[in-house]
């Protein structure tokens, strides 16, 4: 194999293939919560079904109603993760987490939640039991109540084992302005804790990982640290969940939805050894795996401290850190100061790294 | 030849002030402009990753090689698995990375939206468990790699045999570094003055293969490593040698690398596969550049086993994805980069996969 080599004939040709679009068919990357999935929102619903409360870009939309004394904030969402059941959590506690957390990042306190489920033929009714038992729980822990709620069941074949839609009403005390607009220059950016346990605990269940840990899910409803948060510092800007798409492509939706930039310092974000090492091994960034107990808080510097000594009372804030700065020039950008002194662009995950998450 | 230290656990080979220390001794060292090739895509993302671009002299050049196998994977090799994958009774089982690359008319997750059994294994063992689990369909592993992948698809290969497993095959697609490092340096446009050697074939192939070259050439090799202080260090000896008009093979990454390699490997690689020429998209045949099924292993072949017929190949002239891989323009010197060519709307393999030189480029934002 040493032997001189005759070198290839033409060493200019460009050669590339015809561009893929992905425009006629749905592909799982649409569902990755990263780019593909805001650029399939943008083209294709907000262009057909679009309107001042969509145009806003949060998870949940505000809404006012006349002769009520503040607004009231609404979301929906729907849970498929496979396998149904992972360790930390469950398709149950997701689906009432999931949406409590939604709610509870405008500033409002959840209240009532709506459960749509979608049963495939043949699903076992000891696991529906369960994850029912679970979604009580999490109702429990989130002082909320599921009020309304719906039951379809298709033929075998036609759903995996059981879907759950939910949609949840928080109330938005008067005059709070919180969302992922509002970020100014000179903010503070926390992270509540660990990132990325979701995601891997998720793939680890599927028996993909071909190795074991012992990393748990973080699934957890969120509404009560935040209670605690807004009432000791009422001038919070952003509270944002960074689940699918990560932590990257949640402060990058932010950065763009309020113009500024962005700084994190790469030594400070907070990320489990076992983590870690399983993101090593299957080449993944922790900064892209979605999380689902996960609190992001961008608010004025000087409240800082205080803010991170209430977050770390809560049992899912422990592991709190401030990682990050918020300013007004390279609006749009995020960007990531490493420990050797140089600096990358943090954009929004690309594609999948890991189909049905939640 | 000196470097700055080897640190006792991989934490050390990330510490600051170690990578610190060993980029100023590049700096001070350095008197003239060179231009080195880090061979292997893992390194050209760490490079970016971790911004050590940033960080060294700007008279050093850090050219993009060709060591990404989902980048040079050739576009008849990618249509063939497109036609394969679209077969009934047919599970086509690849790495991710290899989902999103375009052949000439869609890719292997449109294969799947519209109804093809596309599945992600992180080894060829889980392919051939899949077919032994499946034994009414006929289950496909789509081989790519260089020397690194080579002894994991030989087993699953070795372990299908033995297992008496009549539906499983690959398409073998690995491809060999040696042969490109040829290439490059044979080219009449080379501009590589010192190559940065990918760390982990080496761990599989060790090092006994470029003595030849590095003579033949006049040009130094350094084994290298993947985290920052491997980059560094690898990147330092590189530089000395070339600084004191010297030229030789070393190995900076002596945590995994041995001048003869892993011998089992090896011995297992030989007895499955033989080198072949094939097409590297991009950059064209490379004689004896690939490894092909030998005789007594050719039932395995999917390429034998699926007749694809005629596949009519369709490259667009947009992208440059051919001179970046060989090292020959950097990727954002494509006019379509970060605008109609994004790594979630790719015009090329190198904006695709993680190894990719566009996709690092992107990703951490390098312009």
């Amino acid at each position: 194999m040493t032997e001189k080599q005759t070198p290839p004939t033409s060493m200019q040709g460009p050669t590339c293939p015809i561009p893929h679009h992905h425009t006629e068919t749905v592909v799982i990357g649409h569902g990755s919560g990263g780019q593909m999935t805001s650029d399939l929102i943008k083209n294709n619903f907000q262009s057909r079904i679009g309107n001042a409360y969509l145009a806003e870009g949060n998870d949940a939309a505000r809404l006012d109603f006349d002769g009520f004394n503040g607004q009231i904030a609404i979301s929906t969402d729907s849970h498929v993760v496979s396998p149904i059941f992972y360790p930390g959590g469950d398709i149950g506690r997701l689906s009432v987490c999931g949406t409590v957390n939604d709610v509870a990042m405008l500033g409002a306190e959840p209240k009532y939640l709506t459960a749509g489920f979608i049963l495939e033929e043949g699903f076992p009714i000891e696991s529906l039991n369960r994850v029912i038992d679970s979604m009580a729980q999490a109702c429990i822990e989130a002082g909320i109540q599921i009020v309304a709620g719906d039951t379809k069941v298709v033929e075998k074949g036609k759903a995996d084992g059981i879907f759950i839609n939910t949609a949840g009403f928080g109330v938005i005390p008067n005059n709070r302005q919180i969302g992922g607009q509002f970020a100014q220059p000179g903010d503070a950016v926390i992270i509540s804790g660990t990132l990325g346990d979701h995601g891997i605990a998720v793939l680890q269940a599927r028996g993909e990982l071909g190795f074991e840990s012992e990393i748990t899910s973080d699934v957890a409803p969120l509404n009560h640290m935040i209670a605690d948060l807004l009432d000791a510092i009422p001038n919070v800007h952003v509270l944002r969940d960074p689940t699918r798409g990560g932590l990257g492509t949640s402060l990058k939706e932010i950065a763009c939805q309020s113009e500024v930039s962005i700084r994190l310092e790469e030594e400070s974000l907070p990320v489990k050894p076992d983590v870690r090492t399983a993101c090593e091994l299957l080449g993944f960034d922790p900064i892209y795996l979605a999380n689902e107990g996960k609190l992001i808080v961008i608010l004025p510097e000087e409240n800082i401290e205080k803010a991170l000594n209430i977050i770390k009372k809560s049992p899912y804030g422990v592991n709190a850190m401030r990682i990050g700065s918020v300013f007004g020039e390279d609006p749009g950008m995020v960007l990531l100061n490493t420990a050797f002194g140089s600096t990358r662009i943090i954009d929004m995950l690309s594609g999948e790294i890991l189909p049905r998450i939640c | 030849m000196s470097n700055m230290g080897t640190p006792k656990f991989l934490s050390g080979y990330r510490n600051a002030d170690l990578v610190k220390t060993a980029l100023g001794e590049i700096h001070k060292r350095m008197t003239k402009p060179w231009s080195l090739m880090e061979i292997c895509g893992g390194q050209t993302h760490a490079i970016m990753q971790y911004g050590l671009d940033q960080l060294l002299p700007d008279s050093l050049e850090l050219v993009h090689g060709p060591g990404c196998p989902v980048c040079v994977t050739s576009l008849e090799l990618i249509d063939q698995a497109l036609w394969i994958a679209k077969q009934p009774d047919v599970i086509f089982t690849s790495f991710g990375d290899m989902l999103r690359v375009p052949g000439s008319d869609g890719d292997l997750f449109s294969v799947r939206a519209s109804g093809g059994q596309v599945r992600v294994v992180y080894s060829p063992l889980d392919a051939v468990e899949i077919a032994r689990n499946n034994p009414d369909k006929q289950v496909v592993f789509f081989a790519i790699g260089f020397e690194t992948t080579a002894p994991a698809n030989a087993m699953a290969v070795l372990q299908a045999e033995k297992m008496g497993l009549k539906n499983f095959s690959i398409l073998a697609a690995n491809v060999l570094v040696p042969p490109a490092m040829h290439a490059i340096l044979g080219s009449p446009d080379n501009r590589i003055q010192g190559f940065l050697a990918a760390g982990h074939v080496c761990a599989v192939m060790g090092y006994w293969e470029y003595p030849p070259i590095a003579e033949q050439y006049q040009t130094p090799i350094v084994v290298t490593g993947f985290e920052p202080l491997d980059l560094v260090n690898g990147i330092l000896q590189t530089i000395s040698m070339l600084e004191e008009d010297c030229v030789a093979v070393e190995n900076a990454y002596t945590r995994a690398v041995t001048y003869q390699g892993n011998q089992a490997a090896q011995a297992m690689i030989k007895k499955v596969f033989e080198p072949v020429d094939r097409n590297w998209r991009g950059i064209g045949s490379i004689p004896k550049s690939g490894f092909g099924l030998r005789e007594n292993y050719r039932y395995f072949d999917a390429a034998d086993r699926f007749d694809s017929g005629d596949i009519k190949t369709e490259e667009s002239e947009i992208c440059i994805a051919g001179q970046v891989l060989q090292g020959l323009k950097k990727p954002s010197d494509c006019p379509a980069f970060g605008t109609l060519c994004k790594p979630q709307n790719p015009l090329g393999a190198p904006m695709v996969s993680s190894e990719g030189a566009c996709a690092a480029y992107y990703r951490y934002g390098k312009k």
